[in-house]
């Protein structure tokens, strides 16, 4: 790695360090600095950061008044909490029983395949990320996912293209 | 203008209801949203207020939203609570899901909400438990414990602080019941909640719904503060799950509202001694406590008037996956299996045979055809070798393979497995890898510890496919009794029900000593 390419990234570094301290400390003051606010506030940072940073967990061990190793222990531990930042667009397929039932397996492969992605890969220029979700209520209507924040039941691979083209933009 | 009524429930807007009630307005209308009435067959419904009651309409496109409101939309239901689906249903907890706009404290209150509490609140804490003791009511997020006892423990701990928390992490692949409440009726739930903390002496209360619930998450959060005024000094807040299957647990989801891994407890203690925060905890399940203002109200009598056998009153059924009418049907306990998915579930949605039914979500047994004549109770379900758990219902028709759902549960169970107890953590891994050794018909060499000469007791050549059922069988043993919840302990259900019921799916070697097939 080049210098220049070294220091860009540790000026980078420092911004958003200083971005999480000032997110982590506003949390604290919000929910409390008690161990219990620990997932409402990693809740928080994702939805705010898009995912959560190594460069948090010692600020937010040290906000809580926990180890460094408390707090990666419940990120690793909770699939919701990632570490890497995702695509622009999210497919989360339900894979459960009832989804299979109805044939989830053949649209989760359409998918696969249509994208060019592994269950749980974001796609290399960072549009879309391909996720298993393990049941959304909608059990009776399957195969269901969530594109985004929208539900979507009953899907067939036509309904499966229209959506997935409609990532692109 | 004409008043409409669309549910906003999370499956009808999967639908497409949302399109549906902005055509709706568009057009006119004044659009009231609700829940769900729980037939997604028929969603987006409409229903439009007339002089004569409700006519529904359903599934109806958004782009017929004027004939629906001129009468003369073919998908005509008439009064949708007459419908056989309907009217067959015995409506306790979900009487007003899917007619009430579920925000409005008045729609409540005018369809007999607070009444419970009322009356709860006139009672001594004692006496509101023996009204819970009355009612015969069990935990209805699968373990079937008697409230009303639960209850009395967590009355009778010593210590000025004590909490309620609700089970809303409903991780069940086949049940809906619970989000469904949550968005159709919230303030249900946050009634059951308030009586149980009148009931033990608990200010304070927690509802743990997972992340996978989005809309539940919001209806709760806004009923939560619209009802505060009414249900203070007992004060709710939500606590949002992060994915993890096991805090549907009870003790790994104390836990995790601590701001711990979702790891199991060993129990004893019990919560109802330490709990949350090591205080006592009444943890019930969101049906548990929706149920509770009825029997405040209507009496412990009136709701242990219906049932069968030790499993009184009414249990909110989930009918799911391949069935043609999936949804929620609340009936007494008693029916039979066959009744549920034939009768009112109407058999397949792809039209070709039932081959089995998964009761429980992913650690329910597997049942053919040939016991449709079980009743719904917790004991007979349990002597069948399964569990009605939450009571959701999983069909699949005659293009499922058994031997590789009996794979997924294994796989299900090794991916969410918290990883504190052996039998579980390892057990799954080690399960995934037989049954796949089953389904690819392959013989298993001898590895090198087996070929030592110490080891004179084993065979040292291949191991033929009919041990490798048997050591499935042991292995699942050793999980069903060893694991410290129910994840490890009733993953061996799916997949030993799959064994006896469907050993054909399983290659030629499988059906080889069946203790349940004799």
């Amino acid at each position: 790695m080049s210098p220049t390419q070294n220091d860009r990234l540790i000026a980078g570094d420092a911004i958003h360090a200083n971005d999480y301290a000032a997110a982590v400390a506003r949390l604290a003051e919000d929910l409390g600095s008690e161990q219990s606010a620990l997932l409402p506030m990693l809740h928080a940072l994702q939805d705010e950061f898009g995912y959560i940073d190594d460069l948090m967990v010692p600020l937010i061990a040290s906000a809580l008044n926990l180890s460094r190793a408390d707090v990666h222990g419940v990120v690793t531990f909770y699939h919701d909490f990632r570490r890497q930042p995702l695509g622009r667009h999210r497919v989360r397929l339900c894979r459960a029983e009832s989804c299979q039932a109805r044939g989830a397996a053949a649209i989760e492969r359409i998918a696969t395949e249509r994208l060019g992605l592994r269950m749980g890969e974001t796609s290399v220029d960072g549009r879309v990320t391909l996720d298993a979700v393990y049941c959304l209520g909608l059990c009776a209507t399957g195969p269901n996912a969530m594109i985004d924040d929208v539900p979507v039941s009953r899907i067939d691979p036509t309904t499966l293209d229209r959506l997935l083209g409609e990532l692109t933009r | 203008m004409t008043r409409v009524y669309v549910s906003k429930d999370m499956a009808a807007v999967a639908l497409g209801a949302d399109a549906v009630a902005e055509a709706l307005s568009n057009a006119g209308a004044q659009v009231v949203r609700t829940g769900s009435r729980g037939l997604f067959r028929l969603e987006p419904l409409v229903e439009v207020e007339t002089p004569e009651g409700r006519v529904g309409f359903g599934p109806v496109a958004a782009a017929d939203a004027a004939l629906v409101l001129d009468g003369g939309h073919p998908a005509r239901l008439g009064d949708v609570s007459a419908m056989p689906f309907f009217a067959r249903q015995q409506r306790f907890t979900f009487a007003r899901c899917g007619v009430i706009d579920p925000l409005s404290l008045d729609d409540y209150e005018a369809h007999g909400g607070w009444r419970g509490l009322t009356a709860a609140r006139a009672l001594s804490p004692q006496a509101a438990i023996d009204a819970v003791k009355a009612s015969g009511l069990r935990g209805r997020g699968g373990a079937g414990f008697p409230t009303g006892i639960k209850w009395q423990t967590v009355h009778d701990a010593p210590g000025p602080l004590k909490y309620v928390v609700c089970n809303a992490d409903e991780g069940d692949s086949g049940t809906f019941a619970d989000r469904m409440l949550m968005e159709g009726d919230p303030f249900c739930l946050i009634e059951g909640m308030a009586i149980a903390g009148h009931a033990v002496g608990a200010e304070r209360g927690y509802i743990y719904i997972r992340s996978e619930y989005p809309f539940a998450i919001r209806t709760i959060r806004e009923a939560i503060a619209r009802a505060a005024a009414i249900v203070a000094p007992f004060a709710l807040e939500v606590r949002v799950g992060a994915g993890a299957y096991v805090c549907g647990e009870e003790t790994a989801l104390l836990d995790s509202i601590e701001g711990k891994r979702g790891e199991v407890r060993a129990k004893p203690p019990l919560p109802a001694i330490a709990g949350l925060f090591g205080r006592p905890t009444v943890i019930n399940n969101v049906l548990s406590l929706a149920a509770v203002p009825f029997i405040l109200s209507e009496g412990g009598d009136a709701y242990a008037a219906i049932g069968f056998g030790r499993s009184r009153g009414t249990m909110p059924v989930q009918l799911a996956g391949n069935v043609r009418n999936g949804g929620l049907f609340e009936v007494g306990f008693g029916i039979t299996l066959g009744e549920l998915v034939m009768d009112i579930g109407g058999g397949t949605d792809s039209g070709r045979p039932v081959k089995a039914v998964q009761v429980g979500g992913p650690l329910g047994a597997y049942f053919p055809p040939s016991m449709f004549d079980l009743p719904f109770d917790y004991e007979a379900f349990a002597a069948a070798g399964g569990l009605i758990g939450h009571a959701g219902i999983t069909v699949f028709d005659d293009t499922v393979d058994m031997a590789h759902m009996a794979r997924f549960a294994m796989e299900f169970c090794a991916h969410e497995s918290c990883g504190k107890c052996t039998p579980c953590r390892i057990g799954s891994t080690r399960g995934v890898e037989l049954i796949d050794r089953l389904i690819a018909g392959e013989r298993r060499a001898a590895d090198a510890v087996e070929r030592l000469p110490q080891m004179r007791n084993v065979a040292g050549g291949a191991r033929p496919a009919g041990q490798d059922v048997e050591l499935l069988r042991d292995l699942c043993d050793t999980m069903k009794f060893g694991s410290l919840c129910a994840l490890g302990g009733f993953t061996p259900y799916p997949v030993l029900s799959a064994l006896d019921h469907f050993p054909q799916d399983f290659g030629a070697g499988a059906p080889i000593s069946s203790a349940a097939a004799e």
